[in-house]
């Protein structure tokens, strides 16, 4: 089938400002949209630039904005979108270079909210243990990639990225949740910041945009209650 | 040019890197460089689980892993190699719960395991429960944990900056030149000791299962400076990947009861291996797998076969298997526990193929999965460069990058994961340890020149050929004949394919010529990396002239332990040329033998 792909370009060593460009191609219903891009660089433009690696999935190297919404250009076929397709980078963060953005402000909220086991007792000989109920607890939130699909299609964080955004929310929610981890309440102290939890609406757009299906804004209610119900001391 | 200096210098952040910065960073300055963000690191995306005999779930060895390890290698692995990495894959599991790993639990809450290809209990032969597990994202766990702990121990990091030439001056490690990819800028990192961790090679297949990421980087320079490459001949067709993506399908679904169907609808793995069945080695099923193709049984006659996880199949097959859970109940599994033990595989299932696997079969077809060989080190990740095991003084490897060799001709599923925490620990250690007594090597006096000199040949090309059109004919044909079953006249074919293509490279059209993020100029000699390694690894194939794990040759169909029980070095000559010299398999307590599941 004959497929337009629309794409947003940016040379910040050429162009004054983006521009977007159409591209038209045979592919099947079964293409991804990273399909359609690596055939654009191989037969149409090869300085056409943008990140990818593992192609399904895991590795969170291509979230985009397909046809307005925040995917994974790897997860998202021709079939789920159909033949008109326009591909953007995410919102929020700094434009490098076509689809490329600046990561480093995204991971920065994420290394801020400690996002590691902290735990200071002994270490017994084997493992600590863990019932399966306590490890099914925060189950969900292990699921994330990091790809910032979340944090970029949310309407607080284009207003402000001073906000910690879901992503960096949904990697306290793991730490906050594990029975094994002792360092909740200094997690719950920097999410009760003015940048923290509160900047959260329940928009639901993070949960929507999610390409591992975390229930993001539960796990982000969960931590406001964590903080509101005095649960937690800090 | 920007010059760095740091004592101990990682290449690579997925799991023998993110290993080997934590521990070499405890007391050594030291920064790790990854030309992904390190959670893209393709670690990420191993699924099943990793081994170690634990015995949380039924009674279990160390020293059973590593006969099995041995006997999965098809006797090629270096014993003292295996041994010592299943005797330390047990505290290493136990370091990775303490990291905060999120194990799937048993019920009274020990970390919990599952069966997989290969591994046995070495008195009844039966499959025994040692892959420890989170779900089917194992990988993406470790990967997610060892970063969390070097954000908590805070190692320096240089995201997407990627290595372009490693510096050897009097015969040892000096550091390494990358690009910066945001500004395409030349950097060299001056290091007393440098750790590669850069990975394997698999996009040199059509049909494959790894990351783009995958281009052999770290081989391909290693070998530019004179250093050798062991046993890459010996490459891993994983069984089951999704039908014409590749995508891996985990072995998890076989340890959970999934079943091989080919298109008749019969099992037949139990013809190819009467005591495992589905659970025998990886390069066994793929061969099986292949058997049934070309005698008419894929499915429709095609290219592929189904893999069975459906509930009824599994409780169908599991009865006669005389399968048991445990606590000795007969083993039965439902539809909702299908989807919480492998959730990934059914979203993946879901997405690519439109197919759910708890109503459906799933069809599959082998795909490029393992580099079992690699840059040669020895069990402290020490890089030796000749057949007396000469150590390269300040020059480490570790992971699938590196040749231990634990793997041999053929690696267990959950070894790898293994391989990465056990051997980046073991080189970071040794590597801070150089670094403390060692001096920093001279720079050469142009330390970019051969960077430079590499970029500007693609640069500067006549442009007569497209990247895009070589990368696929060079996949097409190794898929083709330097596959599952090889021949002398395929493997001469692919080589005179390969030469052909590097020649085609040296013509290369790239339109790009800025400096932001130049991915096209980086794909051109990801693509030479991959071009060179395809050379060596089939040279070193048409040389061995048996068959053995991995490498099945039609014309030479039986072991030569005679001839061939030794490991293959392969050296490129300034000129081009390959030489190919061997070096002993150390055996320890098994000596080799008839090797049937």
């Amino acid at each position: 089938m004959q497929v337009t792909i629309k794409i947003f370009r940016y040379n910040p060593e050429q162009d004054q400002k983006p521009s977007y460009r159409t591209y038209t191609l045979e592919a099947l219903e079964t293409d991804r949209v990273l399909d359609l891009l690596e055939m654009v660089k191989g037969h149409q433009d090869g300085t056409l630039s943008f990140r990818r690696s593992c192609a399904h999935g895991i590795c969170g190297s291509d979230a985009m904005r397909i046809n307005g919404m925040n995917r994974l250009a790897c997860k998202t076929l021709v079939r789920d979108i159909g033949a008109k397709i326009t591909v953007e980078p995410i919102l929020g963060l700094t434009v490098i270079k076509d689809l490329i953005v600046d990561m480093g402000p995204f991971f920065e909220h994420y290394r801020s909210v400690l996002p590691y086991l902290i735990n200071d007792e002994p270490e017994p000989e084997k493992e600590r243990l863990q019932s399966a109920e306590e490890r099914e607890r925060f189950d969900d939130t292990t699921k994330c990639i990091l790809c910032a699909c979340c944090t970029t299609a949310c309407p607080s964080f284009w207003g402000s990225d001073q906000y910690v955004g879901p992503a960096a929310i949904v990697a306290a929610h793991r730490f906050i949740f594990d029975s094994r981890d002792r360092g909740a309440s200094e997690r719950l102290k920097i999410l009760n910041e003015v940048f923290g939890v509160y900047r959260c609406h329940t928009v639901f757009n993070c949960t929507l945009a999610c390409p591992r299906d975390i229930q993001i804004t539960k796990a982000i209610g969960e931590v406001k209650a964590a903080i509101s119900s005095g649960s937690f001391k800090f | 040019m920007k010059t760095h200096e740091y004592e101990v210098l990682v290449v690579g952040a997925g799991g023998a890197g993110l290993m080997a910065g934590l521990y070499a960073s405890r007391t050594a300055k030291t920064a790790v460089i990854s030309k992904l963000y390190p959670t893209r690191s393709h670690t990420g995306t191993a699924q099943g689980g990793i081994g170690a005999a634990l015995g949380n779930e039924e009674e279990d060895h160390p020293e059973w892993h590593t006969f099995d390890s041995v006997k999965g290698s098809d006797y090629l692995g270096d014993q003292d190699a295996i041994e010592f990495m299943c005797f330390e894959a047990i505290p290493a599991i136990y370091e990775l719960e303490h990291m905060g790993l999120p194990f799937d639990r048993t019920k009274d809450g020990k970390i919990a395991q599952r069966p997989f290809g290969g591994h046995t209990n070495n008195v009844t032969g039966k499959p025994v429960r040692r892959a420890c597990h989170a779900a089917d994202r194992t990988g993406h766990m470790i990967l997610q944990t060892l970063y969390q702990q070097c954000i908590k121990n805070q190692v320096t990091f240089f995201d997407e900056y990627q290595v372009i030439d490693l510096l050897l001056e009097n015969g040892a490690a000096a550091g390494v030149v990358a690009i910066e990819l945001a500004t395409g800028e030349l950097h060299v990192f001056r290091a007393k000791a440098v750790i590669l961790a850069t990975g394997g090679h698999g996009r040199i297949w059509e049909i494959t299962s790894n990351a783009y990421a995958f281009t052999g980087d770290g081989i391909a320079i290693a070998l530019r400076r004179g250093v050798p490459a062991e046993d890459m001949e010996f490459f891993q067709f994983h069984p089951t990947g999704i039908y014409k993506l590749g995508i891996l399908i985990t072995e998890a679904v076989r340890g959970e009861g999934g079943v091989l169907i080919n298109g008749k609808g019969e099992r037949f793995m139990e013809k190819y291996a009467p005591k495992v069945k589905d659970l025998a080695s990886r390069d066994v099923i793929s061969r099986a797998i292949y058997t049934e193709i070309r005698e008419g049984r894929g499915v429709g006659g095609g290219n592929y076969v189904y893999l069975d996880v459906r509930p009824e199949s599994v409780n169908h097959y599991a009865a006669i298997d005389g399968r048991r859970n445990p606590d000795g109940s007969p083993y039965t599994v439902r539809g909702e526990e299908v989807i919480a033990r492998l959730p990934d595989i059914v979203d993946f299932c879901r997405v690519y193929l439109g197919v759910d696997p708890v109503t459906q079969m799933m069809p599959v077809q082998p795909t490029a999965h393992y580099t079992m060989g690699g840059i040669p080190t020895n069990k402290y990740g020490e890089v030796v460069i000749d057949d007396h095991n000469t150590v390269l003084p300040g020059l480490y490897a570790a992971g699938e990058v590196a040749c231990v060799s634990i793997h041999g001709a053929n690696r267990l599923g959950t070894n790898s994961l293994l391989d990465l925490v056990v051997f980046g620990k073991h080189a970071g250690l040794r590597a801070a340890e150089f670094a403390k007594g060692a001096d920093f090597q001279a720079l050469p006096g142009d330390p970019t020149e051969f960077a430079r000199t590499q970029f500007d040949r693609i640069r500067n090309a006549d442009g007569k050929e497209n990247v895009f059109d070589i990368s696929r004919e060079m996949k097409h044909e190794m898929f083709e004949d330097m596959g599952i079953f090889r021949n002398a006249e395929g493997m001469q074919r692919a080589l005179d394919k390969v030469r052909e293509l590097q020649e085609r490279l040296g013509h290369v059209h790239v339109k790009d010529n800025g400096k932001i993020f130049n991915m096209e100029l980086m794909n051109a000699w990801e693509l030479s990396n991959l071009l060179y390694l395809a050379e060596v690894t089939t040279v070193s194939a048409l040389a061995r002239r048996e068959s053995r794990g991995g490498h099945s040759r039609e014309d030479f169909p039986k072991r030569d332990d005679q001839e061939w029980l030794k490991h293959t070095l392969a050296w490129v000559r300034p000129d081009g040329t390959i030489d190919l010299k061997y070096k002993p398999v150390v055996i320890t307590k098994y000596p080799p033998k008839e090797r049937t599941y």
